[in-house]
């Protein structure tokens, strides 16, 4: 079976989703797919799909990477680490040095986007500096 | 010359209704010839006109036909350019023969080990059982880890472009 038929009910509901400038192509064994979610709950969506068809995503024949369009300038985001706080940092990078720490589900403001892996944050306190952005789910 | 003079011959002979439609059928003839002829020309530089924003499609016309070669990026383009070649001169086009190619541009993957595996580190920070690799840009994950938090983990991964994650060696508790 080829990776578009055994993803196909992935790749429908991506196409039926309003997903902006979804690609789709199957490279070197891989399925690379593409695009941006129009908010944060069709992005979740996706992945569970994906996760379904491939538990733990343990094939790795895929590649998705979805990015939201609501996270966008000023808007708000919230922090979906896991358990911890979300360090904010002086740069965009892990050896950058700790400014401040963002609290689990805390909602925080997106000052701009440094690159797809940091974004450039403030608190509700007035804390700035950049975070990761996988744990930034845009609201709405 | 020697259709003229038959033709006198056979007036003389008083068939010249008959040589008349023979001679009609032979002038239509020789006009659509004509015409088709010029236009095909004119119909290439009229099509080419609409199609010059596509720089590797090439057009042909034979007989009114339009025939479309070549690459396009995208199906939109591909059709949209079939209706732009019919309606360059929708009364002259006979058809538009379509036989465009789309090629989409291959999607980039970050083939740069050293940027990848910082990136990589950086991505997998907070998952301290989880092992990785990255070779010829392809993130291998070893290790174990929870199972609420493989999708976290691999959505983080692929937004980093890889070419492909490899987690069938990562034990999930």
């Amino acid at each position: 079976m080829g990776l578009l038929d055994k993803y196909k009910i992935l790749l429908d509901t991506a196409k039926s989703a309003d997903i902006l400038d979804l690609q789709v192509a199957e490279q070197e064994g891989v399925l690379q797919i593409r695009g941006t979610a129009p908010n944060a709950d069709v992005k979740n969506k996706l992945w569970d799909i994906y996760n379904q068809i491939d538990p733990n995503f343990l094939s790795g024949d895929v590649v998705m990477n979805v990015d939201v369009s609501s996270a966008i300038v000023g808007s708000e985001v919230r922090v979906i680490t896991e358990s911890t706080n979300l360090n904010i940092r002086k740069g965009p990078g892990t050896d950058q040095p700790i400014v401040g720490k963002a609290a689990k589900d805390e909602v925080i403001t997106l000052i701009s986007r440094a690159n797809d892996q940091w974004w450039l944050v403030r608190t509700r306190d007035g804390e700035e500096g950049y975070c990761y952005a996988q744990y930034l789910e845009p609201i709405g | 010359m020697l259709n003229t003079k038959m033709e006198l011959e056979m007036i003389k002979k008083g068939r010249s209704t008959w040589s008349a439609i023979l001679l009609a059928l032979l002038l239509t003839g020789s006009i659509v010839a004509c015409k088709s002829k010029v236009s095909d020309a004119n119909l290439q530089a009229k099509v080419e006109t609409v199609t010059a924003g596509s720089p590797n499609v090439v057009v042909g016309v034979a007989e009114g036909v339009v025939t479309l070669t070549g690459t396009v990026a995208t199906e939109e383009e591909k059709t949209s350019l079939g209706e732009a070649a019919k309606n360059a001169d929708a009364n002259n086009v006979k058809s538009v023969v379509n036989e465009l190619i789309v090629e989409q541009a291959p999607i980039q993957t970050n083939l740069d080990d050293a940027d990848l595996i910082t990136k990589v580190i950086d991505a997998t920070k907070d998952y301290p059982t989880v092992n990785v690799d990255v070779k010829d840009g392809v993130i291998t994950v070893t290790g174990n880890i929870e199972q609420t938090r493989v999708q976290p983990l691999k959505m983080a991964l692929d937004a980093l472009n890889p070419k492909k994650v490899d987690m069938s060696a990562l034990a999930i508790n």
